[in-house]
């Protein structure tokens, strides 16, 4: 079997994020980038698929990884072969793209590369689209399991558990399928050091939008990015007696 | 300009996260339609002809729509969406499920969890877990939106008299099916609907301790969510946790019990009217957004509050 594993690079998840004075954006100048959190989890994933399927004596299984993004994102693709992934495909764009983009971009890897199982993250926490995995399988016609907590690989199906408002739900899909993975899939593992340095030889191929026939035009612009409103500063209670009197007076919510 | 709003229901209930989308439609300007895809709904679609605004119900009942399934209900979207000027549903797991799908047959760029409506192409919404505000416009033909139901105020469920349509239309990609589902019982209002939430984290140190949070709750009529921490280490169920990964709610009140803070966790109650935190660490982060702070042991404090409410 084969999976392709989509991962983003993005600011990472613990620094606090400053609005540029001039409201075009986010500052990313000198800030740490990191691979998405929600992509370590896809990549966790193939790679504990690729690990049963060894145990359990069936063909082997090939991880590719890609990722869309700037040159720099090499660097999150080192990091997934670091951690088990087999070869690498970057397609190199230097602008900022929309998910429809991206999953266009993902689309025309997927058909040169025909894998079985796609998983990417639910959303990029930059973004915060949620939109990428559906996407592309809206284009391709497959299947979908997004917010999975559970994937199970069985013949020509895979059952994947996702989670919903209410609880989890569990869907079956025919192979080959789109997998969006959820925070309780599985915890991510360290690359560790002698597999960083293979990961160096590892293959990582280069493409262009141009090359892969994929305009990225959008219909989407963004005007301005505006820090949130600041909420006025509180006040610091001491009892509980203080609290109760505040909520019901002052603050007339109870 | 005719808006197609995308109802959100069980094939029993209209859920309310609807009529937050309906407002947000309302905000647009034009005429309002509710879609119903679903099995057996037509109760959810003489609920949607009741609301206030809605002109047209269009009830697409096939076995396929059953469980909201994307593979098969979004064609039906995209199939009848492409004559409307908006396509909107609430930013609930079903309709970021579906919604994305629709905009990629429809080949147009989707905007996800808004905000507010500037105008009839102009939308904000939250990025970097809410620590960003962006204004974005779209120049598509049909604007394909999810809607963050705690941006809107409801509208109505009464009022309207709208007339219910029966749709032909079945699309069946046979690519997927239903196996099943678990979901969690509660007599609490709902998480994302409560007008007051009392939450716990990590400081509840087991699973047993949230009956502190539960009595609290049960005397102000409240629903009880969690910390990313909390669902972690097993002390609540998933589907309680508040959060840019979680549920994103908005009460009147929030009371936030041995909750650190994380900027994940804000990102999703942040917009609350009144923000409580108890936490014995007077450093936490959550004290920087609480209207009311109390430093103190929450196994003396809550019990006290639960007391004197």
């Amino acid at each position: 079997m084969k999976i392709l594993v989509s991962i983003k690079r993005v600011i990472d998840y613990n620094v606090k994020v400053r609005v540029k004075a001039d409201n075009s954006g986010v500052d990313l100048a000198n800030v740490k980038m990191s691979m998405n959190p929600f992509c370590e989890i896809a990549v966790e994933e193939a790679v504990r698929l690729k690990e049963r399927s060894i145990k359990e004596g069936r063909v082997a299984t090939e991880i590719v990884v890609v990722s869309i993004g700037p040159t720099t994102a090499q660097e999150q693709l080192r990091t997934a072969l670091g951690l088990g992934a087999d070869r690498a495909i970057l397609v190199e764009s230097a602008e900022e793209l929309t998910s429809l983009a991206v999953a266009k971009l993902l689309k025309a890897v997927v058909d040169n590369e025909q894998p079985q199982l796609v998983i990417l993250g639910k959303q990029a926490i930059d973004s915060d689209n949620n939109q990428t995995g559906q996407m592309l399988a809206a284009l391709t016609g497959y299947g979908q399991g997004t917010f999975a907590s559970k994937v199970e690989v069985s013949g020509d199906s895979v059952a994947v558990t996702r989670e919903i408002d209410g609880g989890a739900q569990t869907v079956s899909l025919k192979l080959p399928a789109i997998v969006t993975t959820d925070l309780r899939l599985n915890e991510p593992r360290y690359a560790s050091l002698p597999n960083i340095m293979k990961a160096k030889k590892k293959p990582l191929e280069v493409l262009t939008p141009d090359a892969l026939g994929v305009s990225t035009a959008s219909t989407n612009k963004t005007i301005k990015v505006e820090a949130p409103a600041a909420r006025s500063a509180g006040i610091k209670v001491k009892s509980v007696a203080e609290l109760v009197e505040k909520l019901k007076n002052e603050a007339k919510v109870i | 300009m005719t808006i197609l709003v995308i109802a959100e229901h069980d094939n029993k209930v209209l859920a309310p996260a609807t009529l937050n989308t309906v407002a947000a439609a309302a905000k647009i300007g034009g005429d309002i339609h509710v879609l119903v895809a679903g099995q057996g709904a037509g109760a959810v679609a003489e609920a949607a002809a009741k609301i206030a605004g809605v002109s047209k119900v269009l009830n697409a009942d096939n076995a396929a729509y059953a469980h909201q399934l994307p593979e098969n209900v979004a064609p039906l979207v995209a199939e009848l969406g492409a004559g409307y000027s908006h396509i909107l549903a609430a930013a609930t797991s079903n309709g970021k499920n579906i919604l994305p799908r629709v905009a990629a047959q429809l080949d147009v760029d989707q905007i996800s969890e808004i905000i507010s409506v500037e105008s009839a192409d102009t939308f904000k919404r939250p990025i970097y877990a809410g620590n960003a505000i962006a204004t974005v416009q779209s120049t598509a033909s049909v604007k394909v939106i999810t809607v963050r139901a705690t941006g809107f105020d409801p509208v109505a469920a009464e009022g309207g008299s709208a007339a219910v349509e029966a749709v032909a239309a079945a699309h069946d990609a046979g690519t997927s099916s239903f196996v099943g589902e678990e979901l969690a019982k509660s007599d609490r209002p709902e998480l994302t609907a409560a007008k007051i939430v009392v939450s716990g984290g990590r400081g509840m140190q087991n699973g047993d301790n949230f009956k502190h949070l539960y009595a609290l709750a049960d005397k102000l009529g409240a629903a009880v969510g969690a910390s990313r921490a909390a669902v972690d280490a097993g002390f609540v169920p998933n589907d309680m946790q508040v959060g840019q990964t979680g549920k994103i709610v908005a009460p009147q009140l929030y009371i936030a019990v041995g909750i650190s803070g994380a900027i994940q966790h804000l990102a999703g109650m942040k917009d609350s009217k009144v923000i409580v935190a108890i936490n014995k660490d007077e450093e936490a982060p959550i004290f920087q957004v609480a209207d009311y702070g109390l430093v103190a042991d929450l196994f003396e404090a809550v019990p006290e509050l639960e007391k004197l409410v």
